[in-house]
């Protein structure tokens, strides 16, 4: 099912949270809603499952106007950021939930839990309570039983939010493979832009309450279409009045061609990178993403003075 | 120190005159006990304070919920003259409750004179005591449901909508198995409050012996008239119900604050 | 005639997902508001406007003669004695189930909870028994004013010792600790830490307190003896009026009774916002 919202605006009383928002989401994508806190993401998503009602704008569901049809109706799943588990339900009965209120024959329903429960790998915990699992486990019961009513649409907002690091990235790699299996049209929210790049083919990218761009994560990266958009998403400084990547500094040894005068504060090597702290004249920081064996090359010692010119940088007309 | 005050306290104010009791109704034997409690003007006493505390309890129970969700979970214009409404029977005396009752259904009052004029006796009949013991026990639920509602949070029912649960089926399958501890314990508040209900029914009921006269009026009425015996007696059954709402409490209210 | 009181509210709902919802909420404000008219509201009303319809010197000739003062001086007083009584003694009861430590005190911790489920004529007969005529114990306090709080403290018991407790137990005992590594005695942390802390919930269990004190009819009626201008408390003052057939004059002295409680959860609702004052930002 595709998604399309178009002039979506959406206020909390004096606060806009959502501001004249247009954008479409194509049958069978993984698409992140990327932002910071505040953006507007979640009240967007909650917008398209019908939990909240836009103050202006449509939404349209596969071609059909959604706007005020309630959330019962729109055949979305739905993943609370605090997994929103039914506390007083076993694990089985969380899953079934959707099924059972739509009395579906016990024994299709039974099957359908036991899909789920291997799907998401919790065949062991079937007849325990939310409260018995880790926030990992937790997470994939939401998930399945956001999955057993078979959702034209899945959304997930801030899924792994509230899990720890490890955790965290697991889950990660667990949604792209999910994504794959079954291919049902995804939207998630996230305030991680390392995790929209890494599991999205899809990033909208919101800030205060707008869309700054959509596209894929390499548009985004290579491409941003704002100051906001190629600051948020990957690392970003000034150079000369310009914005420019770590991996687009070259360091030179000779001053000319407008290259600026750095000294080198500190240089951390990560691997087959290394990245090399930077300091100007007037005091403003900047870092250099280079290889190691660069680094090597060039011979370069913390303290020592350099000249720095972007290979590629950018301008934004503020 | 602080120890030895508070049970001192306690001893002086609550159980050293509860002891007495059991001692004064069993000091001639069962017997007596017996034949007070086999009175028939007692056995009606007791039988119209189950009928009314069946009809009170139920009534305030719909009305707590229902009030409680809306309170926590709607926004409308009003809601907190709603929220201090609820509360005020708490604050109020009995006697200003049933007089209250006592000036509306009243022969000269807004309701009682064309509730009258149309045969409707309210006021000294068992309606009366049923709308009194329904105002004095109004807040009990609500008092409940509410914070276990808020602390409770809307994330559930709003995953219940989205995987299709109608309004009703939320409200069944996620909200009230969620608060049932925190309704059962405003139950059991409201149902000793409504068996022990005395100043505001004393006005309402005319206290006509062997008709009007709930439990706790016969216990008065026993006592005034001299019969100790069944006084005590009849108090005793009324304590002993309110030791077993007491360990309803007890055994409810961990339980309440867990969830 | 009562739906109008309600309608007014539920046709400007806020904007909620669906109309079906909307509608449903606005029958149920509809009918939750119209129970409340009918059993709480109106009744009231008719109190107030059954105490002003032989107009203000008549309402004025009941409130102030002598036995209605003097009823309402002993309500106030022994409310207010009563209340500090429950203060002191509630807040030690408190700290005691939480802080101390003894065989039985699962079982004291919940007969706290008796008088809340005690019929309330039931509780003055409780104490006749011992602090009446016939005392074993040679203590007859009957028809007394000492009598009168004694049944007070009985029905107000558990109000204080409920509100403090769960502060109590929420109550970090890291700050008691550091103020002891400050150097602060027992007493000291305590008048200064801790009873700072406890000083919202001791003041509203004390409201609680002091509107079921001053309303309270049914623990008192028997042991107070009624005697006018001695032991005859507002309530039971109202009922005498009733009872000898002049419901103005009660409704009088009961809208004075209604005035005390309103004034008895303001006043003390603005000395709670002062207390708590640290807790917002």
């Amino acid at each position: 099912m595709s998604i399309e919202i178009r002039h979506v605006t959406k206020r909390f009383g004096e606060a806009v949270a959502v501001d004249d928002v247009s954008l479409e989401v194509e049958t069978g994508s993984l698409t992140a809603l990327l932002g910071p806190s505040g953006s507007g993401k979640s009240t967007l998503l909650r917008i398209v499952a019908g939990l909240e009602t836009p103050d202006a704008g449509e939404v349209i569901l596969s071609g059909e106007d959604a706007t005020t049809l309630s959330p019962q109706k729109r055949n979305v799943g739905f993943v609370f950021q605090h997994y929103a588990a039914f506390k007083h339900m076993t694990v089985r009965n969380n899953i079934a939930f959707g099924l059972t209120i739509r009395k579906r024959p016990k024994n299709e329903i039974r099957e359908r839990v036991e899909e789920l429960l291997a799907l998401v790998q919790l065949q062991g915990f079937a007849d325990r309570y939310p409260a018995q699992l880790s926030g990992g486990q937790r997470q994939r019961m939401a998930l399945a039983r956001a999955l057993a009513a078979e959702p034209k649409v899945l959304l997930l907002d801030e899924p792994f939010g509230a899990l720890d690091a490890r955790v965290r990235a697991e889950l990660r790699d667990w949604l792209r493979r999910l994504h794959e299996e079954v291919h049902v049209t995804t939207v998630f929210v996230t305030h991680d832009q390392e995790e929209a790049m890494e599991v999205a083919d899809r990033v909208a990218v919101l800030n205060r309450g707008r869309l700054e761009q959509i596209g894929s994560p390499l548009d985004l990266y290579d491409e941003p279409a704002s100051e906001f958009v190629m600051r948020f998403v990957g690392d970003a400084h000034d150079l000369g009045g310009a914005l420019v990547r770590p991996h687009d500094v070259a360091l030179r040894r000779e001053p000319g061609d407008g290259a600026v005068e750095v000294a080198i504060e500190r240089i951390t090597v990560l691997g087959a990178d290394a990245r090399v702290e930077l300091v100007d004249g007037d005091g403003a920081r900047l870092a250099a993403r280079l290889r190691r064996d660069e680094v090597e090359e060039l011979d370069l010692e913390e303290g020592e003075i350099l000249w720095v010119r972007p290979e590629r940088e950018r301008v934004f007309s503020s | 120190m602080p120890r030895f005050v508070a049970l001192a306290y306690l001893t002086a104010v609550l159980l050293a005159p509860l002891t007495m009791v059991f001692w004064r109704t069993f000091q001639h034997g069962l017997a007596p006990v017996w034949g007070a409690l086999s009175n028939p003007e007692t056995v009606h006493a007791f039988k119209l304070t189950l009928i009314v505390t069946a009809i009170a309890v139920p009534v305030n129970t719909i009305f707590g919920v229902a009030v409680s969700l809306l309170i926590v979970r709607k926004r409308f214009p009003g809601k907190g003259v709603l929220n201090a409404f609820i509360d005020l029977p708490l604050a109020l005396s009995p006697v200003v409750v049933g007089l209250s009752l006592y000036l509306l259904y009243g022969r000269n009052g807004w309701f009682g004179s064309w509730l009258l004029g149309h045969g409707i006796q309210v006021l000294f009949a068992w309606p009366a005591i049923v709308l009194a013991t329904i105002f004095a026990s109004v807040p009990f639920v609500a008092r409940e449901v509410i914070p276990t509602l808020r602390e409770l949070g809307d994330e559930q029912e709003q995953a219940a909508s989205t995987l299709g649960a109608s309004g009703w089926q939320t409200f069944r399958r996620i909200t009230l198995p969620s608060i049932r501890w925190a309704v059962i314990y405003g139950v059991v508040l409201t149902t000793a409050r409504s068996l022990g209900e005395y100043g505001a029914v004393a006005i309402v009921s005319g206290r006509i012996v062997g008709r009007t006269e709930t439990a706790t009026l016969r216990v008065d009425d026993s006592y005034q008239n001299f019969d100790l015996t069944g006084a005590y007696s009849i108090s005793l059954v009324l304590a002993a119900t309110a030791v077993v709402v007491l360990i309803l409490m007890t055994v409810l209210k961990p339980k309440e604050q867990m969830a | 005639m009562a739906e109008s009181h309600a309608n007014p509210v539920a046709l400007r709902l806020s904007r909620a997902a669906g109309t079906s919802e909307r509608a449903g909420t606005a029958l149920s404000l509809g009918l939750v508001s119209t129970f409340l008219t009918l059993i709480v509201i109106l009744p009231i009303a008719a109190l107030v406007w059954e105490s002003k319809r032989d107009g203000a010197h008549a309402f004025w000739q009941v409130v102030s003669s002598p036995e209605a003062v003097s009823a309402f001086k002993l309500t106030i007083g022994a409310a207010a004695i009563v209340a500090l009584v429950n203060a002191v003694l509630g807040t030690v009861t408190a700290w005691v189930l939480v802080r101390d430590d003894f065989r039985g005190k699962a079982l004291v911790n919940s007969v706290i909870d008796l008088p809340f489920a005690l019929p309330t004529i039931v509780a003055g007969l409780t104490l006749l028994a011992l602090y009446g005529p016939r005392s074993p114990i040679g203590v007859n306090l009957a028809f007394t004013r000492t009598a009168i709080c004694l049944a007070l403290c009985f029905v107000t018991l558990p109000f204080v010792v409920r509100t403090v407790q769960p502060v109590l137990l929420e109550l970090d005992t890291e700050m008691e600790q550091a103020a002891h590594s400050l150097g602060a005695s027992g007493l000291v942390t305590f008048r200064r830490i801790v009873l700072p802390n406890l000083l919202p919930g001791i003041l509203s269990g004390l409201v609680l307190a002091l509107a079921r004190a001053v309303g309270e009819i049914g623990a008192v009626v028997l042991i107070s003896g009624n005697l006018p201008y001695r032991t005859e408390v507002s309530s039971v003052y109202v009922m005498g009026r009733i009872e000898s057939g002049d419901p103005a004059g009660a409704a009088a002295v009961a809208v004075v009774l209604l005035a005390t409680s309103f004034a008895i959860l303001l006043g003390v609702g603005g000395l709670r916002f002062l207390v708590t004052r640290h807790e917002r930002a």
